[in-house]
């Protein structure tokens, strides 16, 4: 097998690898940060070096998803790609895709959601969208990312059912670091032609997509529930076979790093986990065990996975990039849940939010405050104490304060470009 | 800027090194201040925070000088770099950079440089070939044939020649007055 490595653009290495798969139609509307992947995908197109890949300008994202839909279900191999508020606008549209089965791969350039508006990452935007019926995939690097596309159309296809591969806007999209791309040769080995379970063909016409009533509708849930669990044995494989014809390792449901005798563990989704590795030795080099699990597949949760990797910890630190407002964490729930009954205690981080940057030494005063039982419930890493008393102080003096995002802006005397 | 981010991370690479690079990206406007970042190291990097504490700071827009706390977090043996036409005292920065080794801070007019080789005032590839010749991190062939990958035919060759202009002009400014000697980080 021959490979290039080079020191290139994560989105550049994410569209040669989407192309590398052969996709037959890619709908896609452009939207920071992910605009890198698109518009190389159309120059790509454009310049003949798709195949006979079509790509559609289309009017919206809940455009280019509907498009995508009707091209899966004509039995082409179809791709998009979105962020933010780009995803939550083809919300509808992305259900859908689920509901029907369709193996569509879509990458999530994952941004902030607004208001307040942020182009800046966090996982905001996916997490939305985690119960759609959508397999969610977590890289770590721009390498990974590049890699779970290759991954992402074969399992999709397996399974008949659609595959976000969420990447960290900016962080990996605009990254150059050196990434492997694989030649076709063995792309081609890897990821067999599209053959879909069901085609719409005027030759012989069907439907789908029927209103379903109250006596089938929870039948069709409960499938579509236990076809979604495939996943959790497929994921393994597929990421396996990726490993014996690539030789590296990527993708899989999680990744446990120093855990053999971990006693305080670190959970992640994405690129921080690089972060937390370097923490993570920096803490056994002051004597702490600590450990790390990078969760990779997200939807389907891999929870006897996990509880098996974390039994026996002493505690579990899950680091997430969104709030689920009026309750604190999304992973941090799964996370119990997969160790319901376990004396572990699990803590709930909320950190990068928004764009910013996640410190080292941050996550390593993270790790000894929840060693001495320092740590609120949900903590929010690095947050800005004397700004938001300020703040509150402000309003409770004025009923009229004035918008909350301006009035901080101001307070924290912050600029557009600043990155933490 | 981030251009120079990318090819600073293209020559490590191609010397055999492990570099990350990226930008950070302000409002979407003409103008705005811009930041891009590069980590170099002889092992892989896996950290994705910030660089708060750089070991070379190189500033492309002088304006900036005053504006925005620049110097924050710089290492003591760091390294500066900044696009000028005047001296370091011109610039009213000398007690700000007092404490790091002379030879540590450059001044070099790379707009000038650029306006002579690509006629337009682009300052970032003659700051890189400054940045080989001050820091010796990388070679200027590496960042030359960066440039010339990137920006295949004269543009490329262009700012390679740029490129060698700022190299030369910091191992002159750099050597001792009338020895004619390179200094030691430009073999």
């Amino acid at each position: 097998m021959c490979t290039m490595r080079a020191q290139i653009e994560g989105s550049q290495a994410v569209a040669e690898a989407v192309v590398l798969c052969r996709p037959e139609v890619i709908a896609a509307y452009p939207i920071s940060p992910q605009t890198h992947i698109v518009e190389r995908l159309s120059r790509m197109v454009k310049q003949g070096d798709a195949g006979r890949c079509q790509y559609l300008n289309v009017e919206s994202e809940f455009g280019a998803l509907s498009v995508l839909i009707g091209a899966s279900a004509a039995g082409a191999r179809t791709y998009t790609a979105t962020t933010s508020q780009g995803l939550l606008f083809m919300a509808e549209a992305v259900y859908n895709a689920a509901g029907l089965g369709l193996p569509i791969v879509m990458t999530i350039a994952n941004r902030a959601v607004g208001a307040p508006i942020n182009i800046w990452n966090d996982h905001s935007d996916s997490m939305a969208l985690r119960d759609a019926g959508w397999i969610q995939l977590y890289a770590e690097t721009g390498q990974e990312a590049a890699d779970l596309h290759i991954q992402a159309f074969r399992l999709a296809e397996e399974l008949s059912c659609p595959v976000m591969v969420c990447m960290d806007g900016y962080i990996l999209t605009h990254a150059y670091e050196p990434i492997d791309l694989p030649d076709q040769a063995s792309v081609d080995a890897f990821l067999p032609p599209f053959s879909p379970v069901q085609v719409l063909d005027p030759n012989d016409p069907i439907s789908i997509g029927a209103m379903v009533g109250p006596e089938a509708f929870t039948e069709v849930k409960y499938l579509a529930h236990q076809q979604h669990l495939r996943a959790l044995t497929l994921v393994p494989d597929i990421a396996d076979s990726f490993e014996q014809q690539f030789h590296r390792g990527s993708g899989g449901l999680y990744r446990a790093y120093r855990m053999a005798d971990a006693d305080t563990v670190v959970i992640a989704l994405g690129s921080v986990i690089g972060t937390i590795k370097d923490a993570v030795d920096e803490l056994r080099d002051e004597g702490i065990a600590a450990g790390c699990v990078k969760i990779g597949c997200y939807r389907p949760f891999p929870t006897m996975q996990l509880r098996t990797a974390l039994k026996g910890v002493s505690r579990v630190i899950v680091v997430e990039k969104d709030l689920a407002v009026g309750i604190g964490g999304i992973v941090s729930a799964d996370v119990r849940m997969a160790l319901n009954g376990l004396p572990i205690p699990v803590h709930t981080i909320i950190a990068g939010l928004g764009g910013r940057s996640i410190p080292a030494e941050s996550l390593k005063q993270m790790v000894r405050d929840a060693r001495a039982e320092r740590l609120s419930e949900p903590y929010f890493l690095d947050l800005n104490m004397r700004a938001v008393d300020e703040e509150l102080a402000r309003r409770h003096e004025q009923r009229r304060a004035g918008p909350l995002a301006e009035q901080l802006i101001r307070t924290m005397n912050a600029i557009g470009s600043k990155v933490s | 800027m981030v251009t120079a981010a990318e090819l600073l991370s293209t020559a490590a690479f191609a010397d055999g090194k492990h570099a990350l690079a990226f930008p950070s990206f302000g409002s979407e406007r003409m103008g705005a201040p811009v930041m891009a970042f590069c980590r170099i190291d002889t092992g892989a990097i896996r950290t994705r925070e910030a660089v708060t504490h750089p070991d070379v700071l190189i500033v492309q827009d002088p304006t900036l000088l005053h504006q925005v706390e620049l110097f924050a977090g710089l290492a003591p043996e760091g390294y500066v770099l900044i696009n000028s036409t005047f001296s370091v005292d011109d610039l009213n920065i000398g007690e700000v950079l007092k404490s790091l080794p002379s030879d540590h801070v450059c001044v070099v007019p790379a707009s000038d440089i650029g306006m002579k080789h690509m006629r337009r005032p682009i300052a970032n590839t003659p700051l890189l070939g400054a940045f080989a010749a001050m820091t010796g991190v990388i070679e200027l062939a590496s960042v030359q044939s960066a440039m010339r990958q990137k920006f295949p035919g004269a543009l490329g060759e262009a700012n390679a020649a740029a490129a060698q202009d700022g190299y030369d002009h910091v191992i002159a400014s750099l050597a001792p007055e009338g020895s004619g000697v390179h200094h030691a980080r430009a073999n």
